[in-house]
Order: C-alpha cells, then structure tokens, then sequence
C-alpha cells in the first residue's frame, strides 16, 4: 500500500516520536513538534504510539490512497476532507482505495498530524523514520514531501471508525499562549530589571519561527549586567564561552528576540540562554501561529516535573478511552 | 459577485516581490489566472498567491506587511 502525494502541503514531514541519543554529535532529536497529537493519532488508527505519522504545517497536503485505510487527523484544526465531503479531526475514519484526502483552510493552531494504520514505512535511520530536513535524515528521502512522492505503508490492523479523543483531553494554546520556563544558568547575565520585563511583556510570535526553533518578538530588550567576557566567549554581552543547548532552551541573541529551540534545534553554541521550556509546554509550541501572543511565565524544577507527570497522565487517560 | 482571493497560509502579506520593487497589482487592474498578486512570509519562505479567477482587482482587504490569517481575504476580484 502506498500514498501518492498530489499536493504535498507547505513543509510536510514524516514524523515520529523521534531520534533521542545523538544529540550531543549534533543529530536533533527531531520528531513531531506535538508529542500528544503524535501519540493520540496513532492510538485513533490503532497503530503504536511511535509509528511514523505526517505533520503538516499551516496547510494540508493533498494525498491519493492506492488501499484501503484508517485515517486520523489530530493537533491542528485542520478541516480534513474525503473526495471532497468533511471528517472530523481527532476521530479516526475509513478511506478506500482510490479515495482522496485534502483539507480546509486552517482554523486554529499550526500543525496536524496525519496517521495512516500500519504507519508511514520508511526506512528507520538511527532509530527513527523521523525527518531533519536540515541535515537530509531520515523520512522521506531527508525532505519534506513533494509532488508525485509515493510514500510507503506498513500493514496495519487499522481500527473502528469514529473513535474519538474526547474534547477535554486535546491541548491547544490559550491567547496569549502561556509557556511555563525554568530560569537557566545563565539568569544572572541579565539585570533584574530585564528579568522582570522579560516575564512581563507579551511576545509574538515570528513568522519565521519553524522546527528548528521558536522566534518571539514585540519584548523589551534585555539589559546584561557589564562584565569583561570570558576567553573563548564572542564580544557581544549576548555571547558566552560555547555550551550545550538543551532542547526548550530559549537563546536571546542580542538580547532582543528570545528563540526557543524545538525538534530540529543545533546542539549548541555560543549565545546565553535565559532558561528552558518545560517539557510539558514544547508541544503548545509547535502550535502556535506566527503573529500570536505568548508569555513566558518562571517556574521551579518542582513545578516543571510535576506538570511532566500531569501530561503523562493525560495520555494515559487517551490511552484509556481508546482502548 | 466579486470573487474573494483567500490567503492559504498564516503569515505576513506582501504586495511586492522586493521592498524595492513595484506593487504587483494595483487596484483597477486586470488579472489572469495564476497572476501573482502578493506573497506570504512564514517559516522563512515566501509564498506566491496566484489568482485563481480573471477579472478586475476591485480593492485590496489586506495592507502591505499585514499579518494574516489562513482563509482570511486578501483581495476581491470582480
């Protein structure tokens, strides 16, 4: 079985939970940006949790089915629609061979995740069929789908139509969109005026802001406490002696706009961070428009790791409606 | 009834391909299909808009730089 790309969207990708390990050579971890809408729409067609699903960004694809599958559509409301006649997202339905899948315009949130039962089959690479389109790893031939593409399917056992994640368990960001942060260790480079305001402003989001990393704008600038830079350290106040940067880190290159790295992120380099996002707020991220709200509110480990076990909770909850 | 261009994409409106070019339309100007009438920034690219009916550009609903929506109106066409 196999799916023909008719249209393939604006940046779609093969998607799985993604490449954990590798990171401190410089491989990202990549996979879906939202982690829950990657699980709930593989639960929906009844594959595993970690099958190789498509996310698209801000625009569906268009896609030609070759046999007959079941399909779910989650994260993003992103209208799908068969040979033309509306599904709805979060709920998985049945496609027959020869059908068309294509969608509305988008209506809220920035990704969706599209499972197909028995998953996108392409080759594992490092322990993931998941896409880093900036190192050509991974998915569907290292890029994003185009035209004519014929991606591979796995055979799965697929799974009743009109299952449902119930309303209550799906996530989206609020306006403005509140990302929970872990003030980081290098906090103490800016002034206390600065880590005031840096909690204070609302940011928007930049329209460049993509899989590698988060742009925010429209902040105050942020003041560094004066210091003679370190050897090794660039001149600018922004700049430390090169370090690790986690996944969630937010950099502010020159103190001006804070860029949180996501999925594709480098692993380092030489610009301090504020803080980090905690774990259980990256997915809303990978929701957000470009030009929409967010603030960042500062938070302890305790509550971060809490917040962890909450969102595990909440697919267990999925996992459990599901079954 | 005059004929709504939607934007396919969230992102920032532009009407011209360059700040230092000219407009691509103009009000009062005859299109044809797959005529580009602007561009949408996001994610580091920009994006054609192509018209997807001939006609006349009655008026343009969203500004130069604008911020817009996916489905939002962009131009009507008559």
């Amino acid at each position: 079985m196999a799916i023909k790309v008719l249209k393939p969207g604006l940046a779609t990708t093969v998607q799985d939970l993604g490449r954990p390990g590798y990171y401190n050579i410089g491989i990202p971890l990549s996979g879906g940006m939202d982690r829950l809408a990657t699980r709930a729409a593989n639960m929906l067609v009844g594959n595993d949790e970690g099958a190789a699903v498509l996310e698209a960004v801000f625009m569906g694809p268009e896609l030609e089915f070759t046999a007959d599958a079941t399909v779910a559509v989650t994260g993003a409301d992103l209208p799908p629609k068969l040979d033309g006649a509306a599904r709805e997202t979060w709920t998985s339905f049945s496609v027959k061979k020869g059908q068309v899948l294509s969608f509305e315009f988008l209506k809220k949130g920035a990704r969706a995740y599209i499972a197909v039962s028995g998953g996108i089959d392409v080759p594992v690479v490092l322990g993931s069929r998941s896409t880093y389109a900036l190192g050509a790893l991974g998915g569907f031939k290292g890029r994003k789908l185009e035209a004519g593409d014929e991606l591979p399917v796995g055979h799965g056992k697929g799974a009743k139509d009109g299952r449902s994640v119930p309303a209550n368990l799906r996530r989206a960001p609020g306006n403005p969109a509140e990302l929970r942060m872990v003030p980081g260790l290098y906090w103490h480079r800016i002034t206390e005026e600065a880590g005031k305001h840096f909690f204070a402003d609302t940011w928007k989001v930049a329209p460049e802001a993509d899989r590698i990393g988060y742009r925010f704008k429209g902040g105050r600038p942020l003041d560094f406490v004066p210091r003679q830079q370190p050897f090794g350290a660039g001149s600018d106040p922004s700049n430390i002696v090169d370090a690790c940067y986690p996944y969630g880190s937010i950099q502010v290159p020159g103190g001006t706009e804070p860029i949180v790295l996501h999925r594709d992120a480098v692993s380092g380099g030489g610009y301090f961070m504020v803080g980090t996002v905690i774990s259980a707020d990256m997915d809303l991220i990978g929701q957000l428009q470009p030009h929409t709200q967010a603030r960042f509110v500062g938070v302890d480990l305790d509550t971060a790791l809490k917040a962890r076990h909450e969102r595990e909770g909440v697919i267990e909850k999925i996992r459990a409606a599901l079954s | 009834m005059p004929h709504e261009l939607l934007s396919p994409l969230p992102g920032t409106f532009y009407r011209r391909p360059a700040p230092d070019k000219p407009l691509y339309k103009n009000e009062g100007d005859e299109v044809a299909v797959g005529d580009v009438i602007g561009l949408i920034e996001v994610m580091k690219s920009f994006n054609e808009v192509k018209a997807e009916v001939a006609g006349k550009i009655v008026k343009f609903l969203a500004d130069n730089e604008e911020p817009v929506m996916a489905g939002q109106a962009l131009v009507e066409i008559a």
